[in-house]
């Protein structure tokens, strides 16, 4: 059974007071034991005690599944990524460096890709994520669009994200205040000042002597 | 293998439909359903295949069992003397080629078996133990019925190979298999 469309996955880092109920919970979840599949990030630690809950946010073309060389990453036809396909995943960790949000971990133990599917067992038979569920802010929110919309009138769920030349659509949604002006997130941006249409980040990276091979021993 | 259409979930990373991308990403799609998606074409051709390799397995054993009539019996082998084995001993010999090691045992004044010594297991050697009526193999602990060749312990499951003996006056023959 798939995952009914009208339930969404809410992402609200704003409401995020940092309690760990979330990973604690996805800790406990029967099908992956023992291994948390959200993880908890600070933004600054040093000057802020802020934390962003990370959870897949199911691409609609998945960069993780692009770059897999041994077709392990499939997407279900309700847009849920689903977790590396054990007897297929070679643990080369493509897909940890591909993903723009940096969700796929690598389990060197096991040598296998473990990461969030949504809690598929549950959401599969109209159950919410074991994070949405314990969630005691609400800052993972699993419901309708309406829902969300009556909850939080001061927000806005932006699903559209851009990360240097690729623009990536998701099936979670994330929380932003109503008003604010997106910013578009380029790692190579900041390296490299001049950029036009012909920009290749491959070919820039060697202009960049911290990046190029050999160049940082300099 | 893949279906080529553009109703899969999963959008294209420049935008541009399915029939447009190339083929290895058509052959090796991101949605479950293409992925796991078999055409009848397929199918079909992968069960004529595994059937053609059974069938030619089948005439491999058909022709293996033809060519090993034809090869006809072993021959008549002399392979002991009476004289020079007491009851209860034993002796190994070749048969019926140099490269093949059998067992003789004498039971009684006029009854002898012989028994290829390869076990039926992994082709260790097997030692006869005349007082406890078997054949061991040491490897790992196998055991055979001294008389009959059939298993009585361990991991073999299949007799070793008997040789039929004929007696004339002092001489033991090796006369083919039992």
């Amino acid at each position: 059974m798939p995952v009914p469309h009208h339930m969404q996955f809410f992402v609200d880092p704003n409401r995020c007071i940092g309690c760990q109920a979330c990973v604690q919970a996805c800790t406990e979840c029967d099908s992956h034991r023992g291994h948390s599949m959200i993880q908890l990030d600070y933004i600054d630690r040093a000057l802020s005690p802020q934390t962003v809950p990370v959870v897949c946010m199911h691409c609609d073309t998945p960069t993780c599944a692009e770059v897999c060389p041994a077709d392990a990453i499939k997407r279900t036809a309700d847009g849920v990524v689903q977790t590396a396909r054990k007897p297929r995943c070679i643990a080369c960790n493509n897909c940890v460096l591909a993903c723009p949000f940096g969700v796929p971990k690598m389990n060197t133990d096991m040598s296998l890709m473990m990461k969030c599917d949504m809690c598929y067992d549950r959401t599969s038979v109209g159950k919410k994520p074991m994070c949405a569920s314990v969630c005691p802010s609400q800052a993972l929110f699993y419901g309708t669009p309406e829902e969300i919309e009556k909850l939080r009138p001061r927000s806005r769920p932006v699903d559209t994200f851009r990360f240097g030349h690729q623009t990536i659509t998701t099936k979670v949604k994330m929380m932003v205040p109503r008003e604010s002006v997106l910013q578009d997130f380029d790692v190579l941006g900041a390296l490299v000042p001049a950029r036009d249409a012909a920009f290749d980040p491959m070919l820039a990276m060697l202009d960049v002597p911290d990046c190029a091979p050999g160049g940082t021993d300099a | 293998m893949s279906r080529n259409t553009d109703e899969g979930a999963t959008h294209t990373p420049d935008g541009r439909p399915w029939s447009e991308q190339p083929q290895w990403r058509r052959d090796f799609p991101i949605d479950l359903e293409t992925d796991e998606y078999v055409s009848r074409r397929d199918f079909t051709s992968f069960m004529v295949l595994i059937s053609s390799a059974f069938a030619c397995g089948q005439l491999w054993i058909v022709g293996q069992n033809a060519w090993r009539e034809r090869r006809g019996k072993p021959p008549l082998k002399e392979i002991a003397r009476l004289s020079e084995l007491p009851v209860g001993a034993s002796t190994t010999f070749h048969y019926p080629t140099e490269n093949e090691t059998c067992v003789l045992v004498r039971l009684e004044e006029r009854k002898l078996v012989a028994f290829d010594q390869a076990c039926t297991h992994l082709s260790c050697p097997v030692i006869p133990r005349v007082s406890e009526k078997r054949f061991e193999c040491p490897c790992h602990n196998g055991s055979f019925d001294l008389e009959t060749g059939h298993p009585t312990a361990g991991p073999p499951r299949r007799p070793l190979a008997r040789i039929r003996i004929d007696l004339a006056g002092d001489k033991v023959l090796a006369n083919g298999y039992a």
